[in-house]
C-alpha cells in the first residue's frame, strides 16, 4: 500500500509538471508578442519589455523554463501584471472562499444522495426508487450555471429570500452562511443525482455478497446489516469518485463565483482572463490542477481507512 | 454533466447496421417514456437548426432600440432584449451555433482519439506511457479552466472555443481506444492476421477498430450536451463565441445583466439549454441501454 501511494503521489507530481509544460508550451504557441497581447496595442516599448523581462520571456527558452519550475517549487506564482501583487498571495487570499463553497456544495449533495441511493436500491422498483432514478439523469444534465442564474432570480430577485452578491460580512458567520446557500446549491444539486446512482449500484452489489447473507443468517437487525456492514463498504466507490469529482466542482464553482459575485479561485480567474493577465491565469488554473491531481491520492487513503479488508494489508 | 467517461470499456461486437436494426431499435425505444422524451426534444432542437431561417418571426441580429425590453406578448413571445432584438428568434438561432459546435467538435475529437487510442494501444511502450501522460494531464484540468487559459491568451472566438472543446474531449475517447485495442491485439483474430503478414495499419483499422468503435461512439454521442454546456457556459462569461453571436450563453449574459427589468431574457435563454441537454441525455441513456446492457454498469 504505502508503495502504490508513493506511485499515487509520484504520478500526481508528474501531471503537475506536465501541465506546466502544457502551461509552458501555450504560452509560446500564441502568435505574436504575449507582451503585447497582455497589455494591448498602447502599451510603450518600455512597458512591453519590462513585461517581458518579468516573465522572463527575454531568456532563452530552457532558461525560462526551468525558472517557471524552479519558482512554482518554491511557490512563487509569479506577480500580476496590473496590481503588481504576488500571485501566490492573491491564490491564498481565495483559495478558502472556493474550498468553503465547494465543500458545502458536495456536502449536501452527498448527505442528501446516500441515504436515497441506500433507499432506491433496499425497496428497488418502489415511485421512489424510480423517481430518483430520473431525477438522477435529470439534475446531472442540468448545467450548474442555469441552475444557479435561475436560483438567483427565484429566490433573491423575485421572491427577496436570500442576498444577491457577495460572501457576507466579515466575521458575521449566519451573514455568511445565508450567502452560501444559493450558490452551494447550485454547485451540489448537479451531484445529488450522480451520487445516488452510485450508491445505489454498488449497495445492490454488496446486498448480494456472502457476508451479507451470513449476518441475516445471524438473526441481526436489518437495519444494522445495513448500516454497520453493507454501506461501510458500499460507500467506498463514492469516495474515490469524490476526489474525481473535485474537477467538476471546480469548474461550476466558477460559474456560481461569478453569478454570486463571491470571491474566489473562479472569479480571480475569470477577472483576470477579461484583462488577460496571465500570470494570474497561469497560477490560479496550476493550484486547481494540482488540487485535483492530489484529490486522488487522498481519497485513496481515505478508502484505504474506511475498508477494512484494506486496513489489514497495511 | 461533468462526468467523464470511464476507461473500462466492455469490447463488444456492434451489430451491423441493417435497415432493420434500426426500426427494431425504434421499435424497442418507443416502450421506453423517458426515450421518447429525450428524443422528442432532440427532434425539436435538431428541427430548430435546420429551419432556422424559415421558423425565426424576426431577424435575430436586427436592433431595433425602440422595442427594447418589450415583455412577451403576441408581438414578441419571448419580449425582447436589451437591444430590441427579438429574443424567440435568437434562440431558435442560438440552436444551429448550439448543435454546430457539438457535433463538429466532437467528431473532429473523435477522430483525434482514435488516431492516439490506436498509436497508444499498438506502438510501444514508450509512446503509451508518454500519451497516457498527455491524457492524464490534458485531464487534470477542470474544464472550464482550461477553457478560460486557451481564452485569456488567444483571445475568445470561435475558432478558439472549438479548439478548447477539441482539446478538452480528446483524451477520453483516445483512453477508451486505448484501453480497447489493448485487449483486442492479443486476440486470436489479430494473431492470425499478424501471421498472415497484415501491416500495422491494416490490422488497426480494418480489423481492430471496427470492433472497439461503438461503444465510444455511443459515449461520444452521449458528450453531446456537455460540451453544448462548456460552449454556453464560457459563452456566458464572455470567453466564448463573441458578439452579435446569438448563442444562448450570450442571452443568458445579456438577460442575467438586466435581470430586475427583463427576467423574460434569462428565461428564455435557460430554457432551450435545458430542454436540449436534458433531451440528449434521456435519449442517450435510453439508447445506451438498449444497444448494449453490458455498458449500463458504467455510470
Amino acid at each position: 500500500m504505502a508503495a502504490y501511494l508513493v506511485q499515487r503521489i509520484g504520478l500526481s507530481i508528474l501531471i503537475c509538471l506536465a501541465s506546466m509544460c502544457l502551461l509552458f508550451a501555450a504560452l509560446h504557441a500564441i502568435p505574436g508578442d504575449p507582451a503585447t497581447i497582455m497589455l494591448g496595442s498602447r502599451a510603450t516599448p518600455e512597458m512591453r519589455d519590462r513585461l517581458n523581462h518579468e516573465l522572463d520571456l527575454d531568456k532563452p527558452i530552457i532558461v525560462q523554463f526551468t525558472s517557471l519550475i524552479g519558482n512554482v517549487v518554491q511557490g512563487n506564482f509569479g506577480t500580476d501584471i496590473f496590481s503588481q501583487r504576488s500571485v501566490g498571495v492573491e491564490i491564498m487570499e481565495n483559495l478558502p472562499d472556493t474550498l468553503i463553497l465547494v465543500g458545502t456544495g458536495l456536502g449536501w449533495a452527498a448527505l442528501l444522495a446516500i441515504p436515497l441511493g441506500c433507499y432506491s436500491a433496499l425497496e428497488r422498483g418502489t415511485w421512489i426508487d424510480r423517481l430518483t432514478g430520473i431525477l438522477s439523469v435529470g439534475t446531472i444534465s442540468i448545467p450548474s450555471f442555469v441552475v444557479a442564474i435561475y436560483a438567483l432570480l427565484l429566490f433573491s430577485v423575485q421572491l427577496g429570500w436570500f442576498p444577491v452578491i457577495g460572501a457576507g460580512d466579515d466575521g458575521n458567520i449566519s451573514d455568511q452562511l445565508w450567502h452560501l446557500v444559493l450558490p452551494s446549491f447550485a454547485v451540489g444539486l448537479g451531484w445529488v443525482g450522480y451520487l445516488a446512482r452510485i450508491v445505489r449500484a454498488s449497495m445492490l452489489e454488496v446486498m448480494s455478497e456472502n457476508y451479507v447473507r451470513t449476518a441475516r443468517a445471524f438473526g441481526l437487525p436489518e437495519m444494522k446489516i445495513v448500516l454497520h456492514y453493507a454501506l461501510r463498504i458500499a460507500i467506498l466507490p463514492t469516495v474515490t469518485l469524490l476526489g474525481l469529482a473535485i474537477g467538476g466542482l471546480l469548474s461550476s464553482a466558477v460559474f456560481a463565483e461569478n453569478i454570486f459575485a463571491r470571491p474566489g479561485i473562479g472569479k480571480l480567474i475569470v477577472d483576470a482572463a477579461n484583462l488577460r493577465n496571465y500570470p494570474v491565469v497561469q497560477g490560479a488554473v496550476l493550484s486547481t490542477v494540482a488540487l485535483f491531481a492530489f484529490a486522488m491520492p487522498v481519497s485513496d487513503l481515505i478508502v484505504a481507512w474506511l475498508d477494512p479488508r484494506v486496513r489489514a494489508a497495511f | 454533466m461533468f462526468a467523464q467517461p470511464s476507461d473500462s470499456v466492455v469490447t463488444v461486437v456492434v451489430e451491423p447496421a441493417s435497415p432493420g436494426f434500426i426500426v427494431d431499435l425504434f421499435r424497442r425505444l418507443r416502450q421506453e417514456p423517458l426515450g421518447v422524451l429525450g428524443l422528442t426534444l432532440v427532434l425539436l432542437v435538431v428541427f430548430c437548426a435546420l429551419m432556422a431561417r424559415w421558423i425565426m418571426p424576426y431577424n435575430p441580429d436586427k436592433i431595433k432600440v425602440v422595442e427594447r425590453f418589450d415583455m412577451p406578448s403576441a408581438i414578441h413571445i419571448f419580449g425582447t432584449d436589451s437591444l430590441g432584438r427579438d429574443v424567440l428568434s435568437r434562440v431558435i438561432a442560438g440552436s444551429q451555433i448550439a448543435l454546430g459546435v457539438g457535433v463538429f467538435s466532437i467528431a473532429v475529437a473523435l477522430i483525434f482519439g482514435i488516431i492516439l487510442g490506436l498509436l497508444a494501444g499498438y506502438g510501444p511502450r514508450w509512446l503509451d506511457n508518454f500519451l497516457l501522460l498527455l491524457f492524464d494531464s490534458v485531464y487534470s484540468f477542470p474544464t472550464v479552466m482550461l477553457g478560460l487559459t486557451v481564452v485569456t491568451l488567444f483571445g475568445p472566438s470561435l475558432e478558439t472555443l472549438i479548439s478548447v472543446v477539441i482539446t478538452i474531449q480528446t483524451p477520453g475517447y483516445a483512453r477508451l481506444i486505448r484501453t480497447a485495442t489493448l485487449s483486442a491485439k492479443t486476440s486470436e483474430y489479430i494473431l492470425a492476421i499478424r501471421s498472415l503478414g497484415g501491416s500495422p495499419w491494416r490490422i488497426l483499422l480494418i480489423h481492430i477498430l471496427p470492433n472497439i468503435i461503438g461503444p465510444v461512439l455511443i459515449i461520444a454521442s452521449m458528450d453531446i450536451p456537455s460540451v453544448i454546456t462548456l460552449e454556453a457556459g464560457l459563452t456566458y462569461l464572455g470567453m466564448g463565441i463573441p458578439p452579435p453571436a446569438p448563442s444562448w450563453g450570450r442571452i443568458l449574459q445579456d438577460g442575467f445583466d438586466n435581470i430586475r427589468d427583463a427576467p423574460w431574457i434569462v428565461i428564455a435563454g435557460g430554457i432551450p439549454l435545458i430542454f436540449t441537454t436534458l433531451g440528449f441525455t434521456f435519449l442517450g441513456e435510453s439508447l445506451r441501454d438498449l444497444l448494449d446492457p453490458k455498458l449500463r454498469r458504467i455510470v
